[in-house]
């Protein structure tokens, strides 16, 4: 699925190297950097000494840069070759060399990544770089999917959107997530980007189809609408009517998560009127006969999500197995939002194409499952849910050979139920599909040999997410921990960057991922470990840690302490339901001016303990946000 | 150290508590102290509260899958319903979402800090006994007093509140 290969790319963090300003954190890990850091507008201070390897930033003035110095060929020379630069790490590397590098790579640097809203201000981001096409800008963190946030706690794009209306008339894409975006800043981005084209929104919320029709209707360039696992209020407003008349541009058209119905006739216009269309993904209030009359319109199609895969009243029985062969491109299929598994058949002529299939919202069983997956042999990303059992998983392992990424879903996402799949379906996979990379896996049990096997089966692995949806879960069969299990993966997949842990842990499993967890970007923990040794062995084992996330363990002030030298080099820290006091946090943001140190009550909550319920803090150059609603204390390092 | 937590036989299907002593941990959260009987049996789900089985996100599945669920409870736990209240003297609407309260009176205490006033739970259970009359739309456009309907089917159909004096 192309969404999710974006998806990864956005979340491959930000190639480990610090944000725009604080370039000492990384060249100096061990040393607290609030004195080193440099910023527009600020003096350096004790540091002074180093900070002839650390460009002080110039500020720009807004009329076009006039250079002083002789070797303005050169600095042509070099804008030309820099244009060929696009990995933001090689960027950042670059604008380190010299002053006229960083003013180099600033005026070229055309697409923006923003890792945290809150890191730096749209004001400071757009005063650096001045031609900037695309956006890429994250808000919240993760576990806020989960229901961990209150909702209204920030990140909003209105800020952002004021700011770039202005500075970047030429901007052309913009990809958010976890952001919250209004219908005012839908107008307000398709009226001041006339060359608008790319409009991805992830995990986002805020708006409802009035903004839709905004973008549909004034964004005359656009090529990609993409809404993925998106809330969009109903306003009653047909968007896709919205699209003018005539050709249009569009290639990547992505509602399935939009759930208005949709006006059906004027989409298969759109469609029709649409010859570069390659991507559609439908919501599930379309209809497998409506989706029948798209297909035929666009056989071009790589990407389809079907929508529900089940018949209205009033559908006729249609060819649907030739609308499907008549898709000769078509690689990545999705949808099946309330399938009627008799239609399953009608995918047949497209399975040995598919590098990518999403049965994750598909409630179908191992035997309506193996027909389907016999033939896709060339399968490299499979979404599914539980629901075909370790049976099914057996399938897979049989065919899909070239399998890259697997995630099993639970139908029933509750503890304390049997489960369809165990550590029988994740050792099948282990070995039937080698060249696995990235797994997500839930399940009811499990054990220590299959995920060891897997450890040793798979060296490829680069994301390990387990989860054993019982908190506390031994092996069930030896009845140890899992310690031993996650060890093997930290151990044996030397690749791996991305871990999410579960079951019953202890200490120990975190003294593995300290010791072997040299490359992980990002730590998932929940109801684990057994004291702050465990905290302590990861903040001190992993250099790489980007994104810690934490909650229900049993972790408090010390072992937050002891991650002092290590909090500017990442994106953020979140805990929740530890053992942290607010003293403890106090001492923190005491310690690290730079850190915002949030501190999230739930509404409602009237106890005040002795404990935090939730912290959340991350590096940031502005200093405490004012948007930040009543629930959220930000500790000050002033006391 | 939580030793406690190993020590307990922690089999793989169980009814109860999982976990053991490691429940210190939640125990001391989002405790809500009024519960009345009637509401205590209520089967409608509540996001917040630690009821015995279920945590506040967990298992880890995003509500946007959980909204798509097959578990109808999981759907209830993600739905938002968000009316509009209004006081009669109040200046402002205020919006609420119904699906985080467990019961009428759960309802009640949240509009009574709302709109900083009380009266609103015996006017609940007794139209005549408070000063305020509750009173909802429902999906036929009908204005009904609240609190005569079982819970469930109320926030099924309100779709706006007022609180009439």
């Amino acid at each position: 699925m192309h969404h999710d290969l974006a998806l990864q790319q956005m979340s491959e963090d930000d190639d480990r190297s610090p944000p725009l300003d604080l370039r000492c954190a990384s060249i100096n890990k061990t040393r607290n950097c609030s004195g080193g850091i440099s910023a527009s507008g600020s003096s350096t201070s004790s540091s002074s000494s180093s900070s002839s390897s650390i460009p002080v930033p110039v500020p720009i003035p807004i009329t076009e840069y006039q250079s002083p110095y002789p070797d303005q060929v050169l600095e042509n020379v070099l804008e030309n070759v820099l244009h060929f630069l696009t990995s933001r790490r090689d960027r950042n590397a670059a604008s380190l060399v010299c002053k006229s590098w960083w003013r180099a790579e600033a005026m070229t640097r055309s697409e923006l990544f923003i890792g945290n809203c809150y890191a730096v201000s749209p004001h400071r981001a757009t005063r650096r770089f001045r031609r900037v096409r695309a956006l890429v800008l994250k808000g919240k963190p993760r576990f806020a999917d989960f229901n961990l946030m209150p909702p209204d706690w920030g990140a909003h794009f209105t800020p952002w959107l004021s700011v770039m209306a202005t500075a970047y008339p030429l901007l052309e894409k913009v990809c958010l997530k976890r952001m919250s975006v209004t219908d005012e800043d839908l107008q307000l981005l398709a009226e001041s980007f006339s060359g608008f084209k790319e409009l991805m929104l992830v995990c986002c919320e805020g708006f409802g189809t009035n903004g839709l029709a905004f973008i549909a209707s004034k964004c005359r360039q656009l090529r990609v609408l993409d809404l993925i696992e998106t809330e969009v209020t109903e306003d009653e407003v047909d968007w896709i009517s919205c699209f003018p008349e005539g050709e249009t541009c569009l290639e990547s058209l992505i509602f399935d998560c939009v759930e208005c119905a949709i006006n059906s006739e004027a989409l298969e216009k759109l469609v029709a009127r649409s010859p570069s269309l390659k991507k559609l993904r439908l919501n599930r209030n379309v209809s497998i006969g409506q989706l029948y009359r798209l297909m035929i319109k666009a056989p071009q199609l790589t990407h389809l999500g079907t929508g529900s895969f089940s018949s209205l009243e009033g559908d006729p029985e249609l060819d649907y197995v030739s609308a499907f062969a008549a898709c000769k491109s078509l690689v990545c299929l999705s949808g099946f939002r309330e399938i009627i598994p008799d239609y399953l058949p009608a995918i047949y002529p497209v399975c040995a194409n598919l590098t990518s299939l999403n049965f994750s919202y598909a409630n179908i069983t191992a035997e309506q499952l193996k027909p389907i997956i016999s033939n896709c042999y060339k399968l490299q990303i499979f979404w599914v849910l539980d629901s075909i059992c370790d049976e099914g998983l057996q399938a897979v392992a049989a065919t899909c050979k070239e399998l890259r990424e697997l995630r099993v879903f639970p139908i029933n996402a509750q503890e304390d139920v049997e489960g369809p799949v165990s550590e029988i379906g994740l050792q099948a996979i282990s070995e039937g599909c080698r060249k696995l990379q990235s797994i997500l896996y839930f399940c009811q049990r499990m054990t220590n040999a299959a995920v060891i096997a897997m450890s040793k089966n798979c060296p490829d692995l680069e994301v390990f997410r387990l989860c054993i949806m019982g908190r506390h879960r031994r092996d069930h069969v030896t009845g140890e921990p899992m310690d031993e299990g996650f060890g093997a993966i930290v151990m044996n997949c030397k690749k791996l960057t991305r871990l999410a842990v579960s079951g019953l842990l202890t200490d120990r499993a975190f003294s593995y991922i300290g010791k072997y967890g040299k490359l992980v970007r990002t730590l998932s923990v929940a109801f684990a470990g057994d004291s702050d040794t465990g905290l302590k062995y990861v903040l001190e084992g992993c250099p790489r840690l980007q994104k810690l996330e934490i909650r229900d363990s049993p972790f408090g002030d010390a072992a937050l302490q002891s991650g002092l030298h290590h909090y500017y080099n990442m994106r953020f820290l979140w805990m929740s339901s530890c053992r942290l006091t607010h003293r403890g946090c106090h001492e923190i943001a005491r310690a690290m001016p730079r850190m915002v140190v949030e501190v999230i009550r739930f509404e409602g909550e009237e106890v005040i303990d002795e404990y935090v319920e939730t912290l959340y803090m991350y590096r940031s150059l502005e200093g405490p946000r004012h948007d930040a609603p009543e629930f959220v204390t930000i500790l000050r390092a002033d006391g | 150290m939580e030793k406690q937590g190993l020590e307990l036989e922690i089999t793989e299907l169980r009814l109860g508590l999982p976990g053991g002593g490691d429940n210190k941990i939640n125990e001391k959260k989002r405790v809500f102290s009024d519960i009345s009987a009637d509401e205590a049996n209520a089967t409608n789900d509540d996001r917040k509260i630690h009821t015995k089985s279920q945590v506040v996100g967990w298992p880890p599945v995003c509500s946007y899958r959980k909204k798509n669920s097959f578990n109808e409870k999981d759907r209830l736990e993600t739905s938002k319903m968000y009316v509009k209240v209004s006081m009669d003297g109040a200046p402002f609407l205020r919006k609420i979402d119904l699906g985080m309260h467990k019961g009428y009176s759960d309802l009640a205490m949240a509009l009574e800090k709302l709109f900083g006033c009380f009266g609103i739970s015996e006017a609940l259970k007794d139209a005549d006994s408070s000063e305020f009359s509750p009173i909802y739309e429902d999906r036929d456009g009908d204005w009904m007093l609240a609190g005569d309907v079982p819970w469930e089917m109320f926030i099924e159909s309100c779709k706006r509140l007022r609180i009439m004096k």
